[in-house]
């Protein structure tokens, strides 16, 4: 029986090429697990078990055929973001319950394409709104690390399905840190790309200004590859860009002697947890001494990353769920009129988070108002953007923690919501600047008998992708903190 | 109206672009007649994760209406998000260019009774249609076929002053419109919308009244009705000390009146914001150029030409320049001729026997070529063919299809100007009436018409009326 | 220190769209007061020479061929609709102006 626990993409290539295993094989071993674990993980909202098996069928009859490449005929977990033939598509929404979508995302054909199998849609908080996938529509995952405790959100189910080994990797979706802080809070590679460099099609819109689909993984080696396997222009979405795909493997193994890196002195907060610190300062002397020079430096504008980001995102927001009104799909209320039929319809269909995200979005957005929020918030975005532009004129990338906080209780997270947006404060300003960022597994904090993962943020500057992967790669390589599972690894 | 006060109007015309596809996706932009939602895809669907991509196309057209409207073509259009809840508007915002439009700070001229007079226009900008709400009993029922085809839409300024003038700037700017290539001008098929913005002031007042905007006018004949009706309700509302509330209206056809459908308190809040899904379009220099290349003569400027170069009159050069179909056919039919025939003679054969022909067999464009049509009035012009069996050729012309040679061949309808022939014509017909012979000679010479008749009708239509003429006068 | 009214609340909530119980008019009201007044931070910010950021991107003038592309069945566009009438979505009758 092979052992999940710390399977990669690229160990799997290399057994399936070896004919050690058949992908068919390999799926039924993930659909097993899954079936003794979800009771207790509950990452995946819709499972897809013969979809699965007829594509590892025909993944190992390509590679009998004589293709190969490293995504043929390996079991992903895909956040139900992103739309995939055959299967619902819910964002995890009442609203959306029973959507069956006659398309699918360009980077599901893409992966399609490669051969890779598709084990489900993991959960998330709806539309993507919120940090641990409590505010999924319809229940939380629970973190391997400790039941107890929340996954990150809001790509909280797919980090949960590979961390329990569910998966060997996934992909979720990132708008204000969605992929990096639950990738930092289940011990994962998880990688927001720079915005335009993956393509949107057919991922539900959260905020479409700042909505990027990344790679949950084990290692940052299969981080580049799922990246490689996904990123690039699209036709059908006009905010890709037309840029060449770097060869991201060849990045990895190089050394980063002589790299400058900055520590911006405002993402170390007031009420950061001592053991996040502390991780960051070791991850610091790791990468000096790795031979990267590292100092101190101020990005300003940091502080108005949560209230911009709050702004624009939920301005996006209340036009992109505009949509959800139970005519064409979806829940439909059966009121009787045409007005208060919508009024139910998404009053029902929405829950608390999401309608607080919409009543703020349109607040910010009407007569009025638009000046003083959501213009003020877009020309303070060009602020932040400039930060970073002024940065990287002297910096190779910035060296953060990613969340302030280890993960908490289910059920434990602060009720007062600008405590909570608090959260994400340092992964907003990124987002706002498009600039691609990488959490990577830097070590634990005991805590109540538990071990809790903490990330470290790589940022780089828009495009830089292969930049970060490398520095991400030397520190994964110094430390191997990416090697400890979880205490379920072996149930 | 009464003339104690002033109409003041500002027209928004809403026409639909010519293009393949619709707006944003690949579904056809022609295709709405068809059975419903037959002609959607998820993107117009507006399902989950779909984005929208900018027709070129459609960018293209608005630009070259814009240069025939002497609009500035900005260097860079955005288009934003305008959100209001509607069941025929699937995403809950229209995509229309709000800030930063494609063209703006026009002009188009028109024909007043005090002479040439220019309308303003304030921008034409792009934008994407709606889909059709059927209403049926106790339910509506949404048809997507005509979502997201793309929409041109042309607001003017408050410059017109009447409601022949609206006429007249409807009539010109479809003129133009349908002349470029830009829109079919069908109204019968929605293609031209309009909306009225009008007010009324003390005759002679400078400042504006309370504007009321009058929606879903569509046809030219519901503006000329509506407006008429809210004069009558807004003169009889401030002739008797009352304030026209400002609102927006409908026209009801059927009832022929106007009715609120929306107070100014329950204005919409648009909640605009420049759409994220889109980068802006920066328009190059290069490309406007080809664009305005690309721009036929526009119809008043041809009208001028046609003056100026024909010696045709007012009149007749805004008929034939009107429609650019007949006014290059005109051209095409004055090249063919090389002279023997004048401009006159041409623009009178296409105003009468030509456009009667069009009349009757209900077409909209000259179904014979031009070449055929210069041949026949070649053989006018020369005698070959008197002008009444002119008239007959151009109606076989219509329907065989034939040049007009061919048919006169065919049918023998060249006059017969042989003097021999006519001769022995004329001196039997004059054997065969003595009586009237001898009162012609008596002196009631009018009867040289009833012998020149006679003789026409025996050689059916085809001998020369002048060499007949000659002879008559010869032998009486 | 801003205060969103539950009136204020309720007319957004129309806008778009969203029926809201009064204890969630009540709690919105009171926790978008706090985000708001959080977010009033940044009309400290002076940016009046700053332009605003709409994306992140340099591109321009992103367009494509106007050509027709597959549709949708009629069964397919309406597979998902809770109601549908012949060819139709349906919904109840529209008053005019009932909005
Ligand atoms: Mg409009
Ligand atoms: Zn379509």
């Amino acid at each position: 029986m092979i052992d999940l626990s710390t399977l990669t993409i690229h160990a799997c290539h290399q057994l399936l090429q070896k004919r050690e295993i058949s992908a068919v094989e390999l799926t039924r071993a993930y659909l097993d697990r899954i079936e003794r674990l979800e009771p207790r993980v509950k990452a995946y909202l819709h499972l897809a078990p013969e979809l699965a098996l007829a594509q590892a069928r025909q993944a190992d009859a390509r590679r009998a055929g004589g293709e190969d490449n490293p995504l043929l005929g390996v079991p992903l977990a895909i956040k139900d973001m992103l739309t995939i033939k055959g299967m619902p598509t819910t964002a995890a929404s009442r609203i959306l319950e029973g959507f069956m979508p006659p398309y699918e995302a360009t980077v599901i054909s893409r992966l399609r394409a490669l051969g890779a199998v598709f084990l489900g849609k993991a959960n998330t908080d709806e539309f993507a709104m919120g940090w641990s996938t409590e505010n999924s529509g319809f229940f939380t995952t629970h973190n391997p690390w400790d039941l107890t405790r929340v996954p990150g959100g809001s790509s909280g189910g797919p980090a949960a399905a590979v961390a329990a080994s569910e998966a060997v990797a996934a992909l979720g979706t990132d708008t204000g840190g969605s992929v990096r802080q639950p990738a930092s809070w289940t011990n994962l590679v998880g990688m927001r790309p720079s915005y335009g460099r993956v393509s949107r099609w057919g991922v539900v819109a959260f905020a479409s200004s700042l909505d990027q689909v990344g790679p949950l993984t084990r290692d940052v080696r299969d981080n580049a590859l799922l990246l490689t396997a996904i990123a690039g222009a699209d036709p059908r979405d006009s905010t890709t860009m037309p840029l060449e795909i770097p060869d991201y493997q060849a990045a990895l193994g190089q050394d980063i002697r002589g790299m400058r890196f900055g520590l911006p002195r405002e993402y170390f907060t007031e009420g950061m947890h001592p053991g996040v610190r502390q991780t960051i300062i070791d991850a610091v002397a790791t990468l000096s001494d790795l031979g990267a020079h590292i100092e101190e430096m101020s990005l300003p504008t940091t502080r108005y990353g949560m209230p911009v980001y709050y702004l624009v995102a939920t301005a996006e927001a209340s036009a992109n769920l505009a949509r959800y009104d139970g005519v064409r799909y979806g829940h439909s209320a059966g009121a009787d009129t045409m007005w208060e039929n919508y009024r139910q319809t998404r009053g029902q269909g929405f829950g608390p988070e999401v309608k607080r995200r919409i009543i703020l979005g349109a607040y910010a957005l009407s007569a009025g108002y638009y000046d003083a929020y959501y213009l003020q918030a877009q020309k303070v975005r060009t602020l932040i953007r400039q930060d970073f532009e002024q940065a990287f004129a002297q910096y190779d990338a910035l060296i953060t923690p990613v969340v302030p906080i280890p993960p908490y209780k289910i059920g434990a997270a602060p009720t007062d919501p600008v405590e909570m947006y608090l959260t994400d404060i340092l992964t907003l300003p990124t987002a706002l600047a498009g600039v691609p960022c990488i959490s990577v597994p830097a070590g634990f904090i005991a805590e109540d008998g538990a071990s809790l993962p903490v990330g470290l943020q790589i940022i780089g500057k828009p495009f830089a992708e292969a930049t970060i992967l490398q520095i991400a790669y030397a520190f994964e390589q110094a430390t191997l903190y990416h090697r400890q599972t979880p205490p379920l690894a072996h149930d | 109206m009464t003339p104690a006060y002033e109409l003041v109007v500002g027209m928004e015309v809403h026409a639909q672009l010519l293009t393949q596809s619709k707006m944003f996706c690949g579904c056809s932009a022609n295709a709405f007649d068809t059975e419903p939602n037959s002609n959607t895809c998820p993107v117009c669907l507006a399902m989950p994760g779909m984005l929208p991509v900018i027709n070129r196309q459609a960018v293209a057209q608005t630009i070259r209406a814009g240069l025939a409207l002497n609009c500035t073509i900005g260097a860079e259009a955005v288009f934003a998000r305008k959100n209001y809840t509607y069941p025929d508007l699937p995403k809950g915002y229209q995509i229309s260019q709000y800030e930063l439009p494609q063209c703006s700070d026009g002009w188009i001229e028109i024909d007043t009774a005090h002479g040439a007079k220019r309308i303003g226009i304030t921008r034409a900008h792009l934008e994407e249609d709606t889909g059709k709400l059927v209403h049926a009993d106790g339910v509506s029922l949404v048809d997507l076929n005509r979502a997201g085809v793309p929409l041109l839409e042309i607001v003017t300024e408050p410059d017109l002053r009447t409601i022949e003038e609206v006429n007249e700037y409807l009539t010109r700017l479809r003129q133009l419109l349908v002349t470029i290539g830009v829109s079919s001008g069908d109204m019968e098929k929605g293609a031209m919308r309009m909306e009225a913005n009008i007010s009324l002031r003390p005759a002679g007042s400078s400042s504006f009244g309370t504007k009321v905007e009058i929606k879903n006018l569509n046809s030219f004949r519901a503006v000329r009705n509506a407006l008429e009706y809210e004069i009558r309700r807004q003169s009889a509302v401030l002739a008797t000390g009352g304030q026209v509330e400002q609102v927006t209206m409908g026209w009801l056809e059927h009832a022929g009146r106007t009715y609120v459908q929306r107070s100014k308190e329950s204005a919409h809040d648009y909640r605009y914001f420049p759409e994220p899904d889109l980068p802006p379009l920066a328009v190059s220099r290069e490309w406007v150029a080809e664009l305005q290349a690309s721009l036929p003569e526009l119809p008043l400027a041809r009208r001028s030409r046609f003056m100026a170069a024909y010696g045709l009159k007012l009149a007749d050069a805004d008929v034939l320049s009107a429609d650019r179909g007949v006014a290059d056919f005109f051209e095409a039919t004055l090249q063919a001729v090389g002279g023997v025939v004048t401009p006159h003679k041409v623009a009178h054969w296409i105003m009468g026997d030509l456009f009667r022909l069009l009349n009757e067999h209900n077409l909209d464009r000259i179904p014979i070529p031009a070449a055929h049509f210069a041949e026949l009035l070649q053989l006018v012009a020369r005698h070959v063919i008197n002008a009444n069996t002119g008239s007959q050729v151009l109606k076989t012309m219509f329907s065989s299809g034939e040049s007009a040679a061919r048919i006169v061949e065919r049918e023998n309808l060249a006059q017969v100007s042989d003097a021999n022939v006519l001769e022995s014509a004329v001196q039997s017909l004059l054997a065969a009436h003595p009586d009237e012979v001898a009162r012609y000679q008596a002196g009631k010479t009018q009867l040289l018409g009833w012998f020149v008749g006679q003789v026409m009708r025996e050689t059916r239509g085809k001998a020369n009326p002048d060499l007949v003429r000659q002879l008559l006068q010869k032998y009486l | 220190m801003t205060r969103l009214s539950a009136d204020e609340v309720q007319h957004v909530a129309e806008l778009v769209k969203l029926k809201l119980t009064a204890a969630e008019i009540e709690l919105f009201a009171s926790q978008l007061s706090a985000i708001l007044d959080y977010a009033a931070q940044i009309q400290e910010v002076d940016t009046s020479q700053v332009p605003p950021t709409a994306t992140v991107l340099p591109l321009r003038s992103i367009m494509r061929d106007d050509v027709t592309e597959p549709r949708l069945s009629v069964d397919e566009a309406l597979a998902n609709a809770p109601n549908r009438q012949d060819s139709f979505f349906k919904v109840h009758a529209i008053l005019d102006g009932s909005q």
